[in-house]
């Protein structure tokens, strides 16, 4: 990799390209960009990376200025705005944390760019609750993986390598059995077994998920109370074919149920969410089963988790007077971008643009962000696990890994950018 | 520059001083004898008449980790609009929910350290760490002001831990992993929940008795136990170990807590939440309080010490690594939700939102068992008060239940709101006992560092880090506990008159005892071949705690 030096570099690093946080990287400071045990996206992520201008300028309106001019510029911005909206929130723990103190100075509300996926699994969880595992779990004691809407390996590239064809495992048990619902068949290559055998695949449009998701509770159910059902078929799918699933879950010794909120197109997701967990929870009345909901990326799970144990709520929600308020509904970006009177869009681990707003626009961000306005503020940073270290939380909540830093660069962290414009804060004038 | 507090009532059970009269000065953080020059004395407080005692420590207490934050994004609700309906509730139940009690089972880690400072805690230990979520129980806690913490790693439902054990591994090996375990996770004890059945559940156990194997390694709760208290022994932790017994919450269950105090053959062990482990069988209901066959079984084997798990009245949630139980009680979850995880070969956890009503026969005869058991077990050294929180209650309610423990009058007046058949089931009122303040102050203080092995806190002696509680006398235990005048964190002042005046940061407390690091060629097999991440990752390092100029570590040294 450029910008590298064998004598700072860790002998493996932590990708944070997606939710599996892949921690045996190795990077090679010999050639241009060469990790090893990379998937596609962890590739496409650090060549992005090194790409960067690690000189890269902050601007005010377009125009290049110094890093200090920028954080006043900001610090007036927000100061003078009574409803910031931090929008983005593309960030690690140690960058949400400084983003939660500033909003609670500035009384600003906080969504994550991925929050309706996010929300979706929070809105289940707290209706209903779930029963879920993690990704030892599953490498471990899955016989069984159903993965309903997602093909997993998109966003997850390595998900099948990690925790699904390992061939060694603490019990010994078989190579699970892999079956898609409602996944487009040339996308389930990645479900074929090292030694060939095929998933199972189960045709089904994506739009009738909830259709089948109820019917397979209501087979189930009907299963343990001996009951029979009348119809043929479920959203386009044979009621035989879904009685087969269903007695091969039941019939599993630890079925793992994997979805993402994000690939669910239709409204109200959150009530298939819920048909799901329900379908677990009844599993688990004769046998062990588990779900593993999967995030979206950007830092997603990491900024949720903050936000919780700091505010006391999960994304999304906002300071008032410096008491944080909690609102799923409301206080989302596509409501807020254009009412809000400021908006500090954060993006640190890809060039995302911020969305289009009239209000006056402070971008922290990943120095090649692209913009269709110059934001009044642009300060590029390091992107975290490149430039700096960081500290992430894994697609499954429990386990937190650290991000490692891979060169110098003179790009400043966020942390470090937020705390500053926290301190100029007091000393600008409104 | 030496801060004089004078003329206290001075409550330090750890030099026998129960209400003597003396001054105390304060160097550096540190209580410091009176100084030659009396003129370096910058600042002085007349406490005539106050009671002064060391800061309180919380010794188990849910305050980091994945399972409160699961219970904060479950339940939004508890800090919304529920909140304000429990404190405006006319609810009859709530005659026993303190009026200084916010009553919020998952606060935020900001409000979780401003409330204990307030009570004039200064300590709290997270007792349930699962090491493969130690990380964020450490960020939880590094985000938690004012008061020092701690935490018990659990160990015992580990897939590692039960293989070497059904592989017949030597002592020494046990002990090497044990020790391995409080460097990596930072902790300063080890705690097992449910020995063996955390994993039994994953292989669809239901239920697991101390001497039932567990499926898969034909490893027995008694074994698990017997293998950890001798580890944590040899090793030389002063905490005994944590034990969270088998059958939590199940009718009849004191037998096994009887026979779980005789699986460590007489090596320490510290049985948690006991309440929730002294019911018996007897009644039309068959469910009995077993408190005095417990609390006798207390008195007579010296090696053990419990602390209660009080339960209060009213909305709560039950937070715990046992997985096994916590998804059988999830039918009684109130508000009807429940989550459930199995974690990384490691253990899990349940989070279970519960309400606790006084005219339940169930809830009301738990209340009762708790109460009995504090008046019943003699040595109040041996004895800790806890609410499990939030399990049983919220920690913000102890000093409701301190009050329920100095005033009888008090207390029969709310045993006398109860469930009648509950109260025809309890002896409660013919137990005569209010504690004393010198007795609260080993419990709550002397009694709780000395159980963790916290050398400089707990008391007031020289040396002593001077995390100092003063309260003014009053005959209403719960509102003289519930907002002391001052209190000092390493000497500052940082409450008055019950309320925050400075945000300071306390220390992370551990224990490191040597081990040969020659396992560690194990674990780093066992992690590549089995596990998901890197082991050098699983190890929280010590700038992870302390680098961002906040926080810092303590370790603990055992006294010989």
């Amino acid at each position: 990799m450029s910008n590298l030096s064998n004598s700072t570099l860790p002998t493996t690093t932590t990708c944070p390209a997606c939710g599996l946080l892949c921690d045996d990287i190795i990077p090679n400071a010999e050639t241009a960009v060469n990790v090893k045990n990379g998937c596609s996206k962890a590739i496409q992520f650090f060549e992005q990376s090194f790409n960067d201008n690690i000189g890269a300028s902050p601007t005010l309106a377009g125009k290049p200025c110094n890093l200090d001019t920028a954080i006043k510029a900001a610090a007036h911005l927000l100061s003078n705005s009574k409803s910031a909206l931090f929008a983005g929130l593309g960030t690690e723990v140690q960058g949400m944390r400084s983003l939660m103190h500033l909003a609670e100075k500035t009384n600003a509300t906080l969504d994550h760019m991925h929050s309706d996926s996010t929300v979706r699994n929070t809105l289940t969880m707290q209706n209903d609750g779930w029963l879920t595992t993690t990704l030892a779990e599953v490498k471990n004691r899955a016989d069984v993986i159903l993965a309903i809407g997602t093909d997993i390996a998109t966003s997850h590239p390595r998900f099948f390598e990690k925790a699904v064809w390992n061939t060694e495992s603490l019990f010994h048990k078989p190579t699970p059995e892999v079956i898609y619902l409602g996944v487009p068949a040339e996308k389930t290559k990645a479900g074929t077994s090292p030694n060939g055998t095929a998933p199972t695949v189960i045709d089904a449009n994506a739009d009738k998920l909830p259709e089948i998701i109820n019917a397979l509770n209501a087979l189930l159910n009907n299963k343990l109370n001996n009951k029979k059902i009348k119809e043929e078929s479920a959203g386009g799918v044979s009621v035989a074919t879904l009685m087969a699933l269903v007695n091969q879950l039941k019939a599993a010794k630890y079925a793992v149920i994997v979805w993402s909120a994000s690939s669910f197109k239709f409204s109200h997701a959150e009530l298939t969410i819920q048909s799901i967990t329900q379908l677990i929870n009844l599993l688990n009345e004769s046998t062990r089963a588990a779900g593993l909901p999967l995030n979206s990326g950007d830092g997603d799970s990491s900024v949720n988790n903050t936000s919780t144990w700091l505010s006391g709520y999960p994304t999304r929600n906002r300071y008032v007077d410096g008491k944080p308020e909690y609102d799923t509904y409301h206080l989302s970006t596509d409501k807020l971008a254009s009412s809000s009177d400021a908006l500090l869009w954060v993006s640190t681990f890809n060039p995302h643009s911020p969305p289009a707003t009239t209000a006056p626009t402070i971008v922290i961000g990943h120095p090649a962000t692209k913009f269709e306005r110059q934001p009044e503020v642009f300060i590029p940073v390091g992107v975290p696990g490149i430039d700096h270290i960081g500290l992430m939380f894994r697609l499954d909540s429990s386990i937190t890994l650290p991000l490692k830093k891979l060169r110098d660069s003179q790009l400043p962290k966020l942390s470090d950018v937020i705390h500053q414009i926290e301190a100029a804060l007091s000393s600008v004038e409104k | 520059m030496i801060t004089l507090l004078k003329n206290g009532r001075i409550y330090d059970p750890a030099h026998v001083k129960d209400g003597v009269v003396e001054d105390i000065y304060i160097h550096q953080g540190r209580i410091v004898p009176k100084p030659m020059d009396e003129a370096k004395i910058s600042q002085t407080y007349d406490l005539k008449g106050k009671v002064v005692m060391a800061g309180a420590i919380d010794m188990h207490s849910h305050i980091g980790g994945g399972k409160m934050n699961i219970a904060r994004m479950m339940l939004p609700e508890y800090q919304q609009k529920q909140l304000q309906e429990i404190k405006n509730s006319t609810d009859h139940e709530v005659h026993i929910c303190t009026p200084h009690c916010s009553h919020h089972a998952v606060p935020s880690a900001t409000d979780t350290g401003f409330r204990y400072i307030e009570m004039g805690y200064t300590a709290a230990f997270e007792p349930a760490i699962l090491p493969a979520n130690a990380r964020q129980a450490h960020l939880e806690m590094g985000d938690t002001p004012m008061i020092d913490k701690g935490g018990y790693a659990m160990l015992g439902n580990d897939d590692y831990f039960l293989r070497l054990i059904s592989q017949k591994a030597d002592q020494k090996t046990i002990n090497d992993y044990v020790a391995w375990i409080l460097h990596a996770t930072q902790a300063i004890g080890i705690k097992v929940v449910n020995p063996g059945g955390i994993n039994a559940f994953k292989f669809n156990q239901r239920k697991q008795d101390l001497d039932e194997n567990n499926v898969h390694y034909q490893v027995s709760p008694r074994e698990i136990l017997q293998r950890l208290s001798r580890a944590v022994h040899e090793l030389g932790i002063a905490k005994p170990l944590h034990v969270h017994c088998n059958n939590l919450g199940v009718a009849g269950n004191f037998e096994t807590t009887l026979n779980t105090m005789g699986a460590s053959d007489g090596l320490p062990m510290h049985l948690t939440h006991i309440q929730f482990h002294s019911y018996g069988t007897e009644g039309d209901k068959k469910f009995s309080s077993a408190a005095a066959q417990i609390a006798e079984a207390l008195n007579k084997n010296k090696h053990i010490t419990a602390d209660v798990g009080q339960i209060l009245f009213n909305q709560t949630v039950t937070a715990s690594g046992d997985t096994m139980m916590q998804h059988l009680n999830a039918k009684h979850a109130n508000p009807k939700k429940s989550v459930i995880m199995d974690i990384e070969c490691d253990a899990g956890c349940g989070v279970v939102p519960f309400k606790y009503r006084d005219q339940n026969y169930v809830n009301a005869l738990q209340w009762a068992i708790g109460l009995e058991l504090f008046l019943s077990v003699e040595d109040p050294w041996r004895i800790f008060l806890t609410t499990d929180h939030p399990n049983g209650a919220p920690f913000t309610s102890y000093p409701h239940l301190i009050r329920l423990l100095m005033d009888k009058t008090f207390r029969n007046d709310a045993f006398a709101k109860l469930n009648l058949d509950a109260q025809a089931m309890s002896n409660l009122t013919s137990l005569e006992r209010e504690y004393t303040l010198y007795e609260i102050a080993i419990m709550t203080r002397a009694g709780a560092a000395k159980l963790i092995g916290l050398n400089d806190c707990g008391h007031l002696g020289f040396g002593a880090q001077a995390d100092i509680t003063v309260y003014t006398d009053q005959p209403d235990r719960e509102a003289m506990f519930a907002k002391p005048d001052y209190v000092f964190k390493n000497g500052e002042l940082v409450v008055k008159d019950g309320k925050v005046s400075k945000v300071v940061w306390g220390a992370t407390h551990t224990a490191k005892p040597s081990f040969d690091t020659t396992i560690e060629k194990d674990l780093q097999s066992y992690f590549d071949k089995y596990l998901t991440m890197q082991v050098g990752n699983f190890k929280i390092a010590d700038d992870e705690i302390s680098d961002d100029g906040r926080g810092k570590i303590i370790t603990n040294q055992k006294k010989s």
